[in-house]
């Protein structure tokens, strides 16, 4: 057990929430946070499906990674990715129906999220299974983290509810409050992400640099 | 290859020779801080294979994918096989929620909108364009006019769910038609008068999210349609339509559109016009 996680493993599974994140310091996989936030629900599942997706790909392919022909091996991920992704969005249909129409086309374009690409190219096609996982886990997780955060703030901002519960109450409604409509927009969300990346660099990379 | 391999754990320099060094020549570290670096720790090159089979070559890069290919495609087989049936379950779940919502009846959990379908529709009748009976529908209304979809409507085996509500009779008519972007299609109940609206539904598949997308979201848009007519007086023309709000002229029959989305909201009152004249013969039965 001790082996298994190791400083290195345990580097390579925390670095992605913070220093390394995948959408706030190597700003991938923007187009499907910006898509899916309006609601915080969409979100989480969102968040959790690409961190299931891409740790599990991590470790199909590491396991594969030596017999890949390295012509080919785009297309392999591709195909592993493909495989997933379909999976998921068809248990998510057959059980959890609300979401993946909410989530509609997202879901099928996790193949195409650079995050994905990302760490099969970097990490799972030169690293053991177990330390492959947990670099597809990390990532996928960071990823949500972000997703939550955004998801959060525009649904509370935008319906004045959290997960689908009433949290601003009525007499602030009454006292003339009126929910923002620019947070639902995707544009909002934009700015959002962008906020967030502000305030991550103002606190985190100095200390970095430093 | 007799020597072996060190690595600095500090700095990740290597080291070759039989022993690790006293000092790393890169960051000073004690020879404490090298580690072996043993064979099957190291990559090898893809090149090498595990039984010397030269992966870059064409056969193998052939079978590799075909292997691939295969083994893919029958786990996908079987992963739709084992949960179509339940995907089924809830799409017909979702269209009951649907044909609820036509009849105001709105916010269900999947338990009680089942329950609640069967309590409330009586039969789902298929009709033709003049208005006769084809199919007669069960109990329950899921076994006839329920399964039928756009492409049965175009050959004209229409659906017609026959709805009791607080004792008094609806009739439920699905609507298809083209959005802006992709397909809509909607509910439409009417009273026994078969002329004035008692509710309407409208979705879509992927009209803009808060502009065509409000046909949808926006249920006190759905919800004017209410009390409309189909029909001006002494016409059998469908008259019920969306228009731009200052075209609005006779509120009887004309709804006021998505602001916006003027594209959709005319998807919505095609729509409305070509699949509402289809049940002509039937709604002016009297």
């Amino acid at each position: 057990m001790s082996k298994l996680f190791s400083k290195e493993n345990k580097e390579v599974l925390v670095n992605p929430f913070n220093l390394d994140n995948p959408v706030l310091v190597q700003v991938l996989g923007i187009c499907s946070s910006l898509a899916v936030t309006s609601q915080l629900k969409p979100a989480i599942v969102m968040g959790l499906a690409v961190a299931v997706i891409t740790a599990f790909s991590n470790v199909i392919i590491s396991l594969i990674r030596k017999t890949i022909p390295n012509r080919i091996r785009i297309i392999v991920q591709l195909v592993v990715v493909a495989a997933l992704v379909t999976i998921v969005s068809q248990i998510l249909k057959a059980f959890a129906y609300d979401v993946s129409v909410q989530l509609s086309v997202y879901v099928g374009l996790i193949i195409t999220n650079c995050i994905l690409m990302g760490r099969l190219e970097a990490f799972a096609m030169m690293n053991k299974p177990w330390p492959s996982f947990l670099d597809g886990l990390g990532n996928g997780l960071g990823y949500a983290l972000i997703l939550v955060v955004v998801g959060a703030v525009r649904e509370l901002l935008g319906r004045g509810t959290l997960l689908g519960l009433t949290i601003i109450p009525q007499s602030a409604y009454d006292a003339g409050y009126i929910n923002n409509g620019m947070m639902t927009m995707p544009a909002m969300a934009l700015i959002l992400v962008g906020c967030v990346i502000w305030i991550h660099r103002a606190y985190f990379y100095k200390e970095k640099e430093n | 290859m007799a020597t072996k391999k060190f690595r600095c754990k500090v700095c990740g320099y290597i080291h070759e020779g039989d022993a690790a060094p006293d000092k790393c020549p890169i960051c000073q570290s004690p020879s404490s801080e090298f580690e072996e670096i043993t064979e099957s720790d190291e990559e090898k090159a893809p090149q090498a294979g595990k039984k010397g089979i030269n992966t870059n070559g064409n056969t193998y890069t052939i079978v590799y994918s075909t292997i691939i290919v295969v083994i893919v495609a029958f786990l996908m087989a079987f992963v739709f096989k084992a949960l179509k049936p339940a995907q089924d379950a809830n799409v017909a779940l979702d269209k009951k929620k649907q044909i609820l919502a036509a009849l105001n009846i709105r916010e269900l959990s999947d338990k009680q909108a089942a329950d609640e379908y069967v309590k409330d529709i009586t039969a789902d009748d298929i009709i033709d364009a003049a208005g006769k009976t084809v199919v007669k529908g069960s109990e329950g209304g899921e076994k006839n006019g329920f399964k039928l979809n756009s492409a049965d409507y175009k050959a004209g085996k229409l659906a017609l769910f026959v709805c009791k509500v607080n004792g008094e009779t609806k009739y439920v008519m699905p609507v298809y038609g083209m959005g802006l972007w992709g397909p809509i299609w909607g509910y439409i109940a009417v009273n026994a008068d078969k002329t004035t609206v008692f509710g309407a539904y409208f979705n879509h598949e992927s009209e803009t999210a808060g502009l065509g997308a409000e046909i949808k979201d926006n249920i006190a848009w759905q919800e004017q349609f209410k009390g409309k007519k189909i029909f001006k007086n002494g016409s059998d023309d469908v008259a019920l339509s969306v228009l731009k709000k200052s075209d609005v002229k006779d509120p009887t029959t004309q709804c006021d559109g998505v602001t916006g989305a003027t594209l959709t909201s005319n998807g919505v009152s095609a729509m409305l016009k070509d699949c509402l004249s289809k049940y002509k013969t039937f709604l002016n039965e009297k």
